[in-house]
């Protein structure tokens, strides 16, 4: 362990003195049914080792077939990211013992990779507006993971101290894609904010590709990051591997952290070390765990147990053909018609609201009226409840439903909140909310009127003012009606039978 | 043509966790040269019309569909594992891994 891998240098000054230079090696599950090479289940939390046959526990004699599906998606990734598709490669076993996987083997790809030298664009905002960078993807190959094991025995119960460790098997050989990027320079002071909006657009392409729902609070998506630095015009510098970098805002974290240790450690007289570091979501930081400065040596060999995959220019252009619209693309469509800003379209991406709005808007609710019930109260629920947007019990026919309420009169913007309080918490669709919680708009004029004798007999001075022609004080009268009311009247309505009782005009 | 020094032995040894007696070393040293000097000599004989191969059968793009079906009970697992707690298989702490 360095003895310098605490002491931080201040970030501006990092990136004063330092040009950063990140690599980015992202693992996906893909979202098939079954594992890459057997036909369990990938069900996620399911009961520890019930998705598990002779193939993904290794025992003698089994032999892995490859998932169609999962080599197809792969290649869609691949074109996505504008690629090169090898015409023929093949799987290598990557030797090394651990009890993560059970043959004591990874099936992985090698020199050979399915994909290769591609690029995504990616948009950052900052203070002179939106800058592309592009970023260079170096290949895109197909794995298996690995199982998973949880430490236990010691005095803590954690890795440290522990006698022995328990392995489930679930998880072992669910397929996996690895994104590798080739060294990204040219960042600057935006390296973590580059990087975070990678990782984002690989994901919002996975999801819109339908290859991978990306779930990853489920730790389907992981990163392992690459930072090295170089003074201006020097060649870059040794570079570190924080591993197991899980969420968006961890890899904004983990390149911000790396840079100011780095940093530390070059103008201090130290020197970077090749190692793999650990990131730790609590501090933001990492420690230094395996040096590397010995080269890992994993025997890979071509797999004899599977045959090349090669793939025809025919399939391949027909997966080409049907990629859907990109993500960018799609984003500057929906922004040109919509007519919003560039600040609100990146605060619906950032919210992950963009597609559940965009079914709101296809299935016939007016865009403002989407926006500003995704972004509002439904996003508040479900950061509170810590879902995404689209795992909410509210889906876009409710809103189509509450909105014509709405202009039919049938419901104020204070009911439809409550029905929609109720859709969430499950208490049925929109039709039996407003039956249950009895949500019916006062629209008689009679009662109206009672209630609004009422309020003018409780605020006389009020009902003085208004009458002598300072309509600015209705406000008082109609609150008191709706409050009456229980927020069932229609204010517009409300205020309208004030005035017209009080023979005054607007 | 000799290939295999004693210190690859070793170094093949660590890498699959075998602890090899120095006699051990200089006898495997001798027989993987062996081995590697006939697969070389094959080497020599296949004209450039013959590509190396991996796999004994010239078949390629064999796939499975992506259909679930069952696989192993866990009884059968836990009784054939050689420890097992808590639904899972037990192993011993690796050291120098975190
Ligand atoms: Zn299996």
């Amino acid at each position: 362990m360095s003895a310098h891998a605490d002491e931080l240098m201040d970030y501006d000054q990092a990136v004063s003195l330092f040009e950063p230079v990140i690599g980015l090696e992202t693992h996906v599950e893909l979202g098939t049914n079954s594992k890459m090479f057997c036909s369990c289940p990938t069900e996620f939390g399911a009961e520890a080792n019930t998705q598990i046959c002779p193939v993904c526990v290794g025992l003698p004699g089994s032999m892995p077939v490859v998932n169609a599906v999962a080599v197809e998606s792969t290649i869609r990734m691949g074109l996505a990211l504008n690629c090169d598709i090898a015409s023929w490669c093949r799987f290598a076993r990557k030797n090394y013992f651990y009890p993560d996987m059970p043959k004591d083997y990874q099936i992985s790809q090698y020199d050979e990779p399915l994909c290769t030298d591609g690029y995504l664009d990616v948009i950052v905002p900052t203070d002179d507006g939106p800058q592309v960078f592009r970023i260079e993807i170096e290949r895109v190959h197909m794995e298996e993971d690995t199982g998973k094991l949880t430490h236990s025995g010691g005095d803590t119960g954690r890795i440290h101290g522990a006698d022995y460790s328990l392995v489930d098997y679930n998880r072992a050989g669910i397929p996996l894609i690895e994104i590798v990027t080739k060294p990204i320079p040219g960042t600057g002071a935006l390296a973590p904010v580059v990087a975070r909006a990678y990782v984002a657009e690989l994901r919002n392409l996975m999801r819109s590709l339908g290859v991978s729902d990306v779930r990853m609070e489920e730790g389907s998506l992981r990163c392992d990051v690459n930072v090295s630095l170089a003074k201006p015009g020097e060649p870059w510098g040794t570079r570190s591997e924080t591993k197991n970098v899980n969420s968006l805002r961890s890899v904004e974290r983990a390149v911000h952290s790396e840079i100011e240790r780095q940093s530390a450690l070059l103008t201090s007289g130290g020197r970077v070390v090749q190692e793999t570091r650990h990131f730790h979501e609590d501090t933001g930081r990492s420690t230094s765990g395996r040096s590397k400065e010995q080269a890992e040596d994993y025997r890979y060999f071509p797999e004899p147990d599977l045959v090349p995959v090669a793939p025809s220019l025919e399939w391949i252009e027909q997966l080409r053909a049907s990629l859907p619209e990109a993500p960018a693309a799609k984003r500057a469509r929906l922004q040109e018609s919509w007519g919003i800003t560039d600040f609100e379209m990146q605060t619906l991406v950032n919210t992950d609201a963009l597609d559940v709005i965009e079914e709101t808007v296809a299935a016939g609710v007016e865009q403002s009226a989407a926006r500003k019930w995704w972004m509002g109260e439904f996003a508040r629920s479900a950061k509170e409840q810590g879902i995404e947007l689209s795992q909410l019990r509210v889906r876009p026919a409710d809103i189509v439903r509450v909105e014509t309420l709405i202009r039919e009169g049938a419901l104020t913007d204070k009911m439809a909140r409550q029905v929609f309080e109720g859709v969430l918490a499950g208490e049925g669709d929109v039709d039996s909310v407003i039956a249950q919680r009895g949500l019916v708009v006062v629209s008689d004029d009679a009662s109206l009127l009672a209630a609004i004798d009422e309020a003018l007999a409780a605020q006389p001075d009020v009902a003085e003012k208004i009458a002598s022609g300072k309509v600015q004080a209705a406000g008082a009268i109609v609150g008191a009606v709706m409050k009456a009311t229980q927020g069932q009247a229609d204010a517009a309505k409300v205020r309208a039978l004030l005035l017209e009782k009080l023979g005054v005009s607007e | 043509m000799s290939a295999i020094t004693r210190a690859d032995v070793e170094h093949l040894g660590r890498l699959a966790r075998l602890n090899l007696t120095p006699e051990e070393i200089d006898n495997f040293a001798g027989q993987l040269d062996v081995i590697l000097t006939s697969v070389a000599r094959i080497s020599e004989v296949a004209a450039d019309d013959i590509p190396p191969t991996s796999h004994p059968i010239p078949v390629e793009n064999v796939y499975r569909e992506d259909v679930v079906r069952p696989g192993l009970l866990r009884a059968d697992v836990a009784a054939g594992a050689p420890a097992w707690e808590d639904d899972r298989f037990r192993v011993p702490r690796i050291l120098g891994e975190a």
